[in-house]
């Protein structure tokens, strides 16, 4: 399958990779300060991406769809969360609600 | 004298954050554990998952890395597509610059998903600073225990699917960010972007819908915000 080298090395590659995402941002930012408007865009941009993060992960995993039970019991924590129900209460209804629905066979 | 620091988070960061924090570290401490047996259930040693966690750390290209190996994949492609899944944390590391300004290098290590959320979602930012620290901190012991007992574990917790977990990530990233959308500026390109890598999410490799709905930020109006602010 895969020797103890390749696994060593691709772990280094991916590794490096996303820290190097990851630092991007603070490092240059001690260079130089970028307008409000900017910053305020780019908290924004943060946002739409775990948003997106959010939704696409509880219909798919990658390229298949998800079972049915994953995105009704993520649409409940939204609505729980919505009505300002405590975090607690938003998460453990989610896992309750999909782990439920599967017992049930959906 | 140890319990000092522990102390002076608590009360900076409230009982209630903590108690939350802790959920999620409990949850993913559990995905770890199913990511360490999954990856050793698939042949791979028993040493991978937690060089894995320690070197990479950003669970979703772990899983990747696992699946496209497994598959019969090559590394090179398995570390392509997971470059591919963690280049949101690029944009990630720009929200977050001011917030990890005086430890970047780590700072930027301890960037994954659920600490980006918990960041954001608090308003002030010494109490943002000290709650990205914490729960990064947190998130990264509970990832790397979990991994390693999973593979020590072996084939015993392969399927958190049962419990309902893979909910339990979607929920916890939509009970952080909600607030967020309720501001009107956000809300617009945040909804945009989510129908966008929807739309894309039957078509394209793992990753790319997400980078995608950055272009719902062409609904974007931060400038007028201020305005309206100033106003």
């Amino acid at each position: 399958m895969i020797g103890t080298t390749a696994i060593l090395v691709s772990g280094v590659v991916l590794g490096a990779g996303t820290y190097a995402y990851r630092a991007a941002g603070p490092l240059l930012r001690s260079q130089f300060t970028p307008s409000l408007r900017i910053q305020a865009l780019m908290g924004i941009a943060a946002t739409v991406l775990l948003v997106a993060l959010a939704v696409t992960s509880a219909v798919a995993d990658g390229r298949e769809p998800a079972d049915l039970a994953r995105p009704i019991a993520v649409l409940v924590a939204g609505v729980l969360a919505w009505r300002h129900a405590p975090f607690v209460v938003v998460v453990l209804a989610a896992a309750g609600t999909a782990a439920g629905l599967r017992l049930l066979g959906l | 004298m140890g319990g000092h620091w522990v102390r002076r988070i608590r009360d900076e960061l409230g009982q209630e954050l903590l108690r939350d924090i802790t959920l999620v570290c409990l949850a993913v401490g559990v995905v770890g554990a199913s990511y360490g047996a999954i990856t050793v259930s698939e042949g791979l040693p028993t040493w991978t998952p937690s060089y894995m966690s320690v070197v990479v750390f950003a669970g979703a290209s772990q899983f990747l890395f696992t699946g496209v190996v497994a598959a019969g994949g090559s590394p090179v492609a398995a570390v392509v597509a997971g470059l591919l899944v963690n280049a949101r944390h690029l944009p990630f590391g720009f929200a977050l610059a001011d917030t990890v300004k005086d430890h970047r290098l780590f700072g930027s290590y301890l960037m994954i998903d659920e600490v980006v959320a918990f960041a954001l979602a608090q308003r002030d930012p010494h109490r943002r600073r000290v709650a990205f620290f914490t729960c990064g901190v947190m998130l990264w012991v509970c990832w790397n225990i979990g991994s390693l007992l999973g593979a020590l574990a072996g084939t015993a917790i392969t399927d958190t699917d049962a419990f309902g977990l893979d909910a339990a990530f979607p929920a916890v990233l939509v009970a952080l960010v909600l607030p967020g959308l309720r501001d009107r500026t956000t809300r617009a390109p945040a909804l945009l972007g989510a129908v966008i890598a929807l739309a894309l999410t039957p078509f394209l490799p793992s990753g790319l819908p997400v980078l995608f709905s950055l272009f719902g930020l062409v609904l974007a109006r931060p400038g007028r915000h201020f305005e309206e602010v100033a106003a």
